[in-house]
């Protein structure tokens, strides 16, 4: 285990204090969660910022799947996640929400869909894990921690409750040959 | 999912309907954007092999199929190669030749799709095949009946009409008891199928018993053809005798939903009010088509039978 629920809201609020840093005009900021994961760590940091900045920030979640480019092939197809983008994205100041970003494939997706929701001012990225391998040249706005790992391993952000409730976190890392969780 | 055909609902567990179900919700969302489109598909080549004439059908599929930025190719007999007598399985294994990710069937006669399906490596969905059936009409059906309900299971499902020559019926009353559904037929005795109650269905010819309590009435077309083969006396009697209207759906219950897989016969088998306004639900299914085809499409779409993968 790497991050408790404890580590994991801390880093939420030293994050939440730097974009508040990085962003003259925080209520044009728009939080743009990629389930699973992004989405209880968007709403924590939107509280945050309410508490810090005394701002309400638009939530939006953005399915990555049907961008993916690795989907044609004989395996099962991923299953869908919800997508809810409650207004457009024009001129806000997008920020997508990952929970952990490795090859920046999903990070390529999710801004493709959201070029296809509108014309955003700005794209920021932020992610709780940055756990290395990286294969586009995207880099991270904002890192929660790097963790550097073997590209067989899985880091996950356990305890994303489907229904939304955000029960306590943790980040594990699952080695090659290990159980994994999910 | 089983396979990677979609040739019935007969072959479907409860869980591939369910999960064509949930993925054609993502899919409904997806209509309700500015740019109704997804790269998922793009450059992939679908086939609309239609050797029976349909609009509706063939340009859902032609929808769902460019909404996922596939390019969708029409094939239909009228204009084809079929009037030089060049056999189905032939026409079929050219459009395979040129390795279409999925090819769309529909036929007049039942088992044309499966039979495409065992010599094509494409996989190959079946939109209607004579009186069989039309696997992704249920699969929209029920979205509708989910998207009003909420749920399929513990519901009533009355279908009335000619049941005996549909394959809307026949896919639906697989779909909806797999799904958790009380089914009940309702038709003039000729139209009845023979020992369809081994189905797990409750059929007869009164309107107004398997109406009762019913929370979803699906209304079937009649055709014009089915009185020259003397099923039925007369338009007027089938529409005095089953045509449903506010009255007759009065035995039902107070929020019972109506559906009509289309095109329909105002004034015959349901009226003009029914058609047009609540509790009737046909625009909604005719959108949730769309969605459910995408969902297909994107489950099935570029995959190839293992044992035929060179």
């Amino acid at each position: 285990m790497i991050l408790d629920d404890r580590a994991i809201r801390r880093t939420l609020m030293r994050i939440a204090h730097e974009v508040v840093e990085a962003n003259a005009d925080l209520a044009g900021l728009y939080l743009v969660a990629i389930p699973n994961g992004g989405v209880p760590l968007a709403r924590q940091i939107a509280r945050n910022l309410h508490e810090i900045a005394d701002v309400n920030v638009v939530i939006g979640i953005l399915d990555t799947t049907l961008y993916r480019d690795d989907l044609i092939s004989n395996a099962e197809r991923p299953p869908l996640r919800r997508t809810e983008m409650p207004s457009a994205v024009d001129d806000h100041a997008v920020v997508l929400v990952d929970d952990v970003a490795s090859t920046r494939r999903t990070i390529r997706a999710a801004m493709d869909a959201l070029m296809d929701f509108g014309r955003p001012k700005s794209v920021q990225v932020m992610a709780l894990v940055d756990r290395g391998h990286r294969e586009l040249p995207i880099s991270l706005d904002y890192v929660g921690k790097n963790i550097p790992t073997h590209a067989e391993d899985h880091v996950i952000l356990r305890g994303v409750a489907r229904g939304g409730l955000d029960g306590p976190l943790e980040v594990v890392v699952v080695s090659a040959g290990g159980e994994d969780p999910t | 999912m089983i396979g990677t055909d979609l040739l019935g609902i007969e072959d479907l567990e409860r869980s591939d309907l369910e999960r064509i179900l949930e993925t054609a919700q993502h899919m409904q969302e997806v209509g309700t954007r500015q740019i109704k489109k997804v790269p998922t598909l793009r450059g992939r080549t679908i086939v609309n092999l239609f050797f029976e004439p349909s609009t509706r059908t063939r340009t859902s599929f032609e929808i769902a199929g460019k909404r996922l930025s596939a390019d969708v190719v029409n094939f239909s007999t009228s204009n084809s190669s079929l009037k030089k007598s060049e056999g189905i399985l032939d026409t079929a294994k050219t459009i395979d030749a040129m390795d279409p990710d999925a090819v769309i069937v529909r036929h007049g006669v039942a088992g044309v799709p499966r039979q495409i399906a065992d010599v094509l490596d494409a996989p190959v969905i079946n939109a209607g095949d004579g009186w069989h059936e039309h696997p992704t009409q249920a699969l929209l059906d029920l979205l509708t009946v989910l998207e009003k309900k909420g749920r399929v299971d513990g519901l009533t499902v009355t279908i009335v009409g000619d049941v005996l020559h549909s394959r809307v019926a026949r896919s639906n009353v697989y779909g909806f008891l797999k799904m958790g559904a009380e089914v009940r037929l309702a038709a003039p005795p000729t139209m009845i199928p023979p020992a369809v109650e081994s189905l797990g269905v409750k059929a007869g010819s009164s309107l107004r018993e398997a109406l009762d309590g019913a929370d979803v009435v699906m209304v079937l077309r009649i055709q014009q053809e089915r009185l020259a083969g003397a099923f039925i006396p007369s338009i007027r009697e089938y529409a005095a005798t089953f045509g449903l209207d506010r009255a007759k759906l009065r035995y039902a219950k107070d929020d019972a939903i109506v559906m009509h897989p289309g095109p329909v016969n105002r004034g015959v088998e349901l009226a003009h009010d029914l058609a047009d306004h609540r509790p009737g639900v046909i625009l909604d299914q005719v959108r949730n088509g769309v969605a459910v085809r995408m969902a297909v499409l994107y489950l099935l779409a570029g995959r190839r039978s293992p044992e035929r993968e060179g």
